[in-house]
């Protein structure tokens, strides 16, 4: 009987998650003015994208399953555009 | 009836509550939601009461304040987002696209235990002393000031929201994947369609609801600060996640309500709906710009003038596909062969009640109106006449054109028209009124009033009680037909879609031979006579 073991993808990019939310950390506290959230949001895009494409798996994916996880993201984009329409007016 | 079919095939309790049958799970649902509509309705005859009157008879500003939020949370989460995608989607969509079950049975009966698991964290929250937030949990109130189980009930309604994106996810998957051979998208009933809408919000949408609730309770229980603008945070961002949910989640509750309509008008009329393709796209074109218009709920929040200006420009926008739809069903009619079954007036209560409540939600996109209107019965009554005008008469047309099918029996027409006309005045005595007290100024959420708007409170409250008797009626007809009802044909609507091709009740996988379509939906004969109906 064999057991089953998780793929070293899978190990793999827990891994590389795990170091760059360390780095998120880490540079938090490093004085880098308006660059702090610009780093944040970048390493946070890298880390979604490594979700979407070996969590969920969608580098393996195309056509429809593409297409709804794209859906998820434009309406993220709905709610981001929206939203900061309001706070970036605001007298 | 035929001997073996889904209620015969067993009739232990486990043989129900672990069930993959689509049909069973959808009779779980219709059960649990007939228990938390008159939770809920419980609450409004409550509150109806305390109005009758202009003094604080029945119950303190305090408890009125539980008694409506109650109301809201039970009726918004647990009855009308799940009422038609849930019980009637549930049984219809495997029966209409000719498949033997969803395409995950087990999510599918997993989503019902989550639902009641969300459905009674939410009652221990009530009835532990309820909560005071009213059903938005609005902030600052609901993570500073409120003395009431405002994380438990948001915990509840958290749950519930994964029961509804698996259901969302289910429906997706099951009208792409299990469609009977020849049966195109342009094919479809518009039910379906509809219902595809209707899963696209879910899936989209309720994910930022479960995010905002854990946003509060993260505020609420380690001083984050998220909303408090004291600690950094701003309380319109909540207003703004919140309605990016519950907007889309009006049509959530309408667009299946929609679908409904849909096979009700084309059955009883005799007729093809008129302009199927427009009808089938406004179904997503409301789902798509449903996302665009939250803002129009918080016009004098302090939100900025430009952001105003371009929800009230897109809530505009958002009329007109529901409009398509009003047209398309009336031109349906034009020249129809009209049958004036049950199932019919209710379609027909729908459309006007409908048309009312869109246009008045018109009137609430205006800017200048809605500052006016805003907090005032007027806006009370313009959301009932969607959800509960619409909404809930269209379950009702839906519930008794497919009773024959779900429950193998025939009810009483006659008994089934009174309760449909009954529902219909009933409603307008109850809401109606509330428009003009809204018009003169009457706010929301007070249990009293100055003495000037008691008449109309009367009317209104006079209404509830014909509104009450009415939606009871169905639990005794309905419920007597189940059981010694005459025994309903496959086919007692003489109706072209596929769930009437097999037996009623049909069997435990739906189909003994895979249909095959060869033909568009509604292709109805005008001769039809229904069965004649046991008195």
């Amino acid at each position: 009987m064999t057991q089953w073991r998780p793929p070293l993808s899978l190990i793999g990019a827990w891994l590389v998650l795990l170091a760059l939310l360390a780095l998120t950390v880490t540079l938090a506290y490093v004085p880098l003015g308006a660059g702090n959230a610009i780093v944040a949001m970048s390493i946070g895009t890298i880390k979604a994208g490594i979700v979407a494409a070996i969590f969920m798996e969608l580098r393996h994916r195309s056509g429809l399953t593409l297409v709804f996880a794209g859906a998820g993201l434009f309406w993220l984009g709905i709610l981001l555009w929206l939203g900061l329409m309001d706070f970036l007016t605001r007298t | 009836m035929s001997e073996m079919n889904y209620l015969t095939a067993d009739y232990t309790l486990k043989s129900w509550f672990l069930t993959t049958d689509h049909k069973r799970i959808a009779i779980l649902y219709f059960a649990s939601l007939i228990f938390f509509f008159f939770i809920g309705g419980a609450a409004a005859t409550a509150i109806r009461i305390e109005l009758a009157t202009p003094q604080a008879d029945l119950v303190s500003s305090d408890i009125y304040n539980r008694l409506f939020t109650m109301h809201g949370i039970i009726m918004v989460w647990f009855f009308l987002i799940p009422s038609i995608p849930n019980t009637l989607g549930n049984f219809i969509v495997p029966l209409m696209i000719g498949a033997r079950d969803l395409a995950f049975p087990r999510l599918n009966l997993l989503s019902w235990y989550i639902f009641m698991l969300g459905g009674c964290t939410t009652l221990f929250a009530i009835f532990a002393g309820g909560i005071d937030t009213g059903w938005t949990f609005y902030t600052p109130f609901s993570t500073l000031y409120s003395n009431s189980y405002v994380i438990v009930a948001a915990a509840g309604v958290f749950i519930a929201g994964f029961s509804s994106i698996l259901t969302g996810l289910n429906f997706i998957v099951t009208i792409h994947r299990l469609r009977a051979p020849g049966l195109t998208w342009y094919r479809l009933p518009l039910f379906l369609w509809s219902l595809y809408a209707t899963s696209v919000i879910l899936v989209l949408a309720t994910p930022v609801l479960a995010i905002t609730l854990l946003l509060i309770a993260t505020e609420r229980f380690f001083g984050v600060g998220i909303f408090d603008p004291r600690i950094g945070g701003d309380p319109l961002l909540f207003q703004h996640l919140f309605w990016f949910y519950s907007h889309p989640a009006v049509y959530i509750m309408i667009l299946p309500g929609m679908g409904v309509v849909n096979e009700l008008i084309s059955c009883y009329s005799r007729k093809q709906v008129f302009g199927y393709k427009f009808v089938a796209w406004a179904s997503l074109a409301i789902a798509a710009v449903g996302f665009l218009v939250w803002g129009h709920h918080m016009f004098v929040s302090g939100q900025s003038l430009v952001a105003s200006l371009v929800f009230s420009f897109m809530s505009f926008i958002v009329a007109v596909p529901s409009a398509i739809k009003v047209f398309n069903w009336t031109a349906t009619l034009h020249k129809g062969s009209i049958h004036f079954d049950a199932p019919m007036l209710y379609a027909l209560a729908f459309i006007g009640l409908f048309t009312i409540g869109g246009l008045t939600g018109l009137f609430l996109a205006c800017l200048a109106f809605d500052v006016h209107a805003t907090d005032t019965y007027f806006v009370v009554a313009h959301f009932h006449y969607i959800m509960v005008g619409g909404m809930v008469t269209a379950y009702f047309g839906g519930l008794h054109y497919w009773w024959p099918k779900i429950t193998g029996r025939l009810y009483s027409e006659y008994w089934a028209r009174t309760a449909a006309v009954l529902i219909f005045f009933g409603f307008n005595l109850t809401f109606f009124p509330q428009f003009i007290l809204g018009a003169e100024g009457m706010p929301r959420r007070y249990h009293v009033y100055p003495p000037e708007f008691q008449l109309w409170n009367v009317l209104s409250s006079g209404g509830a009680v014909i509104l009450a008797v009415a939606y009871l009626m169905p639990l005794f007809y309905l419920g007597y037909s189940a059981f010694f009802g005459r025994r309903a044909p496959a086919n007692p609507w003489n109706a072209p879609g596929l769930e009437w091709q097999t037996s009623s009740p049909p069997p435990g996988f739906n189909f003994t031979t895979q249909p095959v379509v060869t033909r568009a939906p509604y292709q109805y004969n005008r001769d039809f006579q229904a069965e004649p109906q046991n008195a």
